[in-house]
């Protein structure tokens, strides 16, 4: 079984924000508005995040882009009292949104923030709704609900069926989330991170390697390469 | 038991008198709090539907700060559900005669503010129709199915431990409207008298004051007053492991459970001092409820009050002698940033003020306790405030500071809640007498007991009878004045 991770170069990310709109488009997560997205509302499962630091002028901007980490030891998964948020056969951390009773003590216990809540129903515009992902496993999600980021898990599926189809192996190099396939820079890797042949157990052994509040225990399968 | 058959006020006892006449009759002032209350209750009504229709959108939640003030109201209602249990079952297990005249109001504020503290979560869910999903599918590993169980259990408790003993008293309110019953065979008196008779008849379950009945109510009533402190500890220190489970900066802290207990009880006794002095008022329960009352509790107020800052002291020195960057910028919010008039008004109205009251015996006075516990029971609500909001608006993560400002539907459904909550106390008392009669005369009983054992003693007469009395030696020689026997006790 692969233990699917994501290594993502810094040096190499110029914060395009491809990565973020193809999850929308992917992922059918809803625009929040210019208002709402100012009052912390947005639905956005991949973020380009802008850590700041220093006075002006002497300012220094990292920019992250941060999906959910895809802890091996979410803290997210333990609080929940419907287990309706799990870590799946797969490794990855899902939502039951038939389930999720809403109370939002995974979100308060995400030390990433990667945890998104419905505040109203989910609304497209006309145009947008005409382009929403076909896809029942990413069907919008109903109001009052949590929803996050699950690395495609949708495509992974696509991706056995198509080997199955086509007589074949299923191979770890046959599935990509979105925002991998998308990047623009390609500075986004994904693969096994127990096979020591693949690129990203490779990567995530580099000296430039390293993860978010990595002293919190939680393990997180996302890595990324330091910048500069 | 004469006494309890007759029907006729002009036999009662001034006790019964003093209680039982608001039960019949319903004065202005009454029906007017009522009707103030109801009407802010309907409005937050209103908001809330308005926030079932749209979703949580209408408040001033949002990412990261994902709990707000219902949560604080959760706290702040569970925390104050404290009052029943301390005056009520510590001071029946220890003993302290004073308890008696107040049993019954700490027991009914335990009751509502349960439900109330229970309501809050609800409120908070994103999905309601889905609450069942707790009881189908929920596990023990989340923080929130412990609360689920500690309340459920408490609840549970408290609502026998208030109905146990009122018993007593339900039957002789039972009796006092059994012959107007009687005689209203074709119910013409209308429906009301009636209604009244048979819900008391019913909750009376067949009392009728046998020594027998006596001794198990006792034993019933004392064995729930010693299962139901270590249940209410429970309950307060799970409510804060909701927090303290969380790797969140200035949550994570093996403080929280006694420090959330010790606020609990805290905001309990001040919840009491408001809620008794309004009975008092409004019921003219002043012989009763009085100085010694005040005074007592007065200093169990202190000492909470002088436990928690110590509390606070510890918790905040230590986090603020460390250096953890993610604790410090926690501090910071509260002492300097945009949180430190909360914090600070926290401290002036959880210590200061009430400190400088009580710690004099004048101001253990009705005036000086209710202006501390007013003091308490906002700055209570302020710390359970502060504890939630600052940690939130400041994760790990923090790439910016996020911003909480509550909406006009979380205040209207936090006035509509606290409104509830006065109304039902206030209606619960309509219905039943405030102050446990029962155990009153019992108290008066004992008392009389012990004066009269004193007057024996005091007595120049066989000196046997006082010495058995006083459990002095035997032996002394007769004609012998009892005053030296008096001063060995």
């Amino acid at each position: 079984m692969p233990r699917w991770g994501m290594v993502i170069d810094l040096d190499k990310c110029f914060a395009c924000q491809s990565c973020t709109a193809a999850c929308r488009m992917e992922n059918n997560t809803p625009p929040a508005g210019p208002g709402a997205t100012d009052d912390g509302r947005a639905i956005l499962w991949n973020e380009v995040l802008a850590f700041v630091e220093g006075e002006y002028p002497k300012t220094q901007v990292l920019l992250v882009p941060r999906p959910c980490q895809q802890c091996d030891n979410p803290p997210c998964t333990y609080v929940c009292p419907v287990k309706a948020t799990y870590k799946n056969e797969d490794g990855i951390v899902v939502v039951d949104y038939d389930r999720c009773i809403g109370c939002r003590m995974c979100a308060v216990a995400c030390p990433y923030q990667v945890r998104y809540f419905n505040w109203y129903a989910p609304a497209w515009p006309p145009a947008l709704r005409a382009h929403l992902n076909p896809d029942p496993e990413v069907a919008p999600r109903p109001k009052g609900v949590v929803e996050k980021c699950t690395f495609c898990i949708q495509r992974l599926r696509h991706a056995k069926e198509k080997a199955e189809a086509e007589g074949r192996p299923f191979d770890a190099t046959d599935y990509q989330p979105a925002c991998v396939q998308t990047c623009t820079g390609h500075a986004r890797y994904f693969g096994d991170l127990d096979d020591p042949e693949s690129l990203v157990y490779q990567l995530s052994h580099s000296p430039r390697a390293f993860r978010l509040l990595e002293e919190m225990g939680t393990e997180p399968k996302v890595y990324y390469l330091k910048q500069g | 038991m004469e006494r309890e058959n007759s029907s006729a006020p002009a036999h009662e006892t001034e006790l019964e008198r003093a209680v039982l006449n608001p039960l019949r009759k319903t004065t202005l002032p009454f029906w007017a709090a009522i009707a103030v209350l109801g009407a802010l209750f309907a409005f937050s009504m209103g908001t809330l539907v308005r926030q079932w229709v749209l979703g949580l959108g209408v408040t001033g939640l949002n990412r990261p700060v994902y709990w707000g003030i219902y949560i604080t109201n959760f706290v702040f209602f569970i925390g104050i559900s404290h009052a029943g249990t301390l005056i009520s079952a510590i001071l029946r297990v220890t003993n302290a005669e004073w308890r008696r005249p107040i049993t019954r109001v700490a027991e009914a504020i335990t009751f509502f503010a349960l439900i109330l503290g229970a309501m809050q979560i609800l409120l908070d869910l994103g999905r309601l129709d889905r609450v069942l999903n707790v009881v189908i599918f929920g596990r023990f590993q989340s923080p929130l199915l412990w609360d689920v169980t500690c309340i459920s259990i408490y609840l549970l408790s408290s609502t026998l431990y208030l109905y146990l003993p009122m018993i007593p008293d339900l039957a002789r309110m039972r009796d006092r409207m059994a012959s107007a019953a009687a005689a209203d065979v074709d119910g013409k008196k209308g429906f009301w008298s009636n209604w009244r008779y048979h819900l008391y008849r019913i909750m009376a379950v067949g009392w009728h004051g046998s020594a027998e009945q006596l001794r198990r109510l006792e034993k019933a009533i004392g064995l729930m007053a010693i299962l139901i402190i270590p249940i209410a500890v429970s309950v307060h220190t799970v409510v804060s492991w909701i927090f303290g489970m969380m790797m969140q900066p200035m949550w994570h802290s093996t403080i929280l459970g006694p420090y959330f207990v010790v606020g609990a009880i805290f905001s309990g006794i001040a919840m009491l001092f408001l809620f008794m002095t309004l009975i008092r008022k409004m019921w003219g329960l002043e012989k009763w409820i009085g100085a010694k009352q005040y005074n007592y509790l007065g200093i169990l107020l202190l000492v909470m009050s002088v436990f928690w800052a110590y509390f606070t002291l510890s918790e905040y020195l230590t986090t603020g002698y460390g250096t953890l960057v993610h604790e410090q910028h926690v501090l910071q919010a509260k002492l300097s940033g945009e949180y430190a008039p909360w914090f600070y008004a926290m401290l002036l109205l959880n210590f200061f003020v009430p400190f400088a009251i009580l710690i004099r015996r004048k101001g253990r006075t009705p005036v000086g306790t209710v202006i501390a516990s007013a003091a308490i029971a906002v700055g209570m609500w302020i710390e359970r405030f502060t504890i939630i909001a600052p940690t939130l608006t400041r994760p790990s993560l923090g790439y910016e500071k996020a911003v909480y400002t509550p909406s006009f539907t979380e205040i209207a459904i936090t006035v509509g809640s606290l409104s509830l909550f006065a109304m039902l106390f206030l209606l619960f008392f309509k219905l039943f007498p405030a102050i446990s009669i029962w155990e009153v005369e019992e108290g008066e009983h004992i008392a009389a007991v012990k004066r009269k054992a004193e007057e024996l003693m005091a007595q120049p007469g066989p000196a046997i009878v006082a010495a058995s009395v006083a459990g002095g030696p035997a032996g002394v020689p007769a004609g012998v004045p009892a005053q030296p026997l008096r001063n060995m006790e």
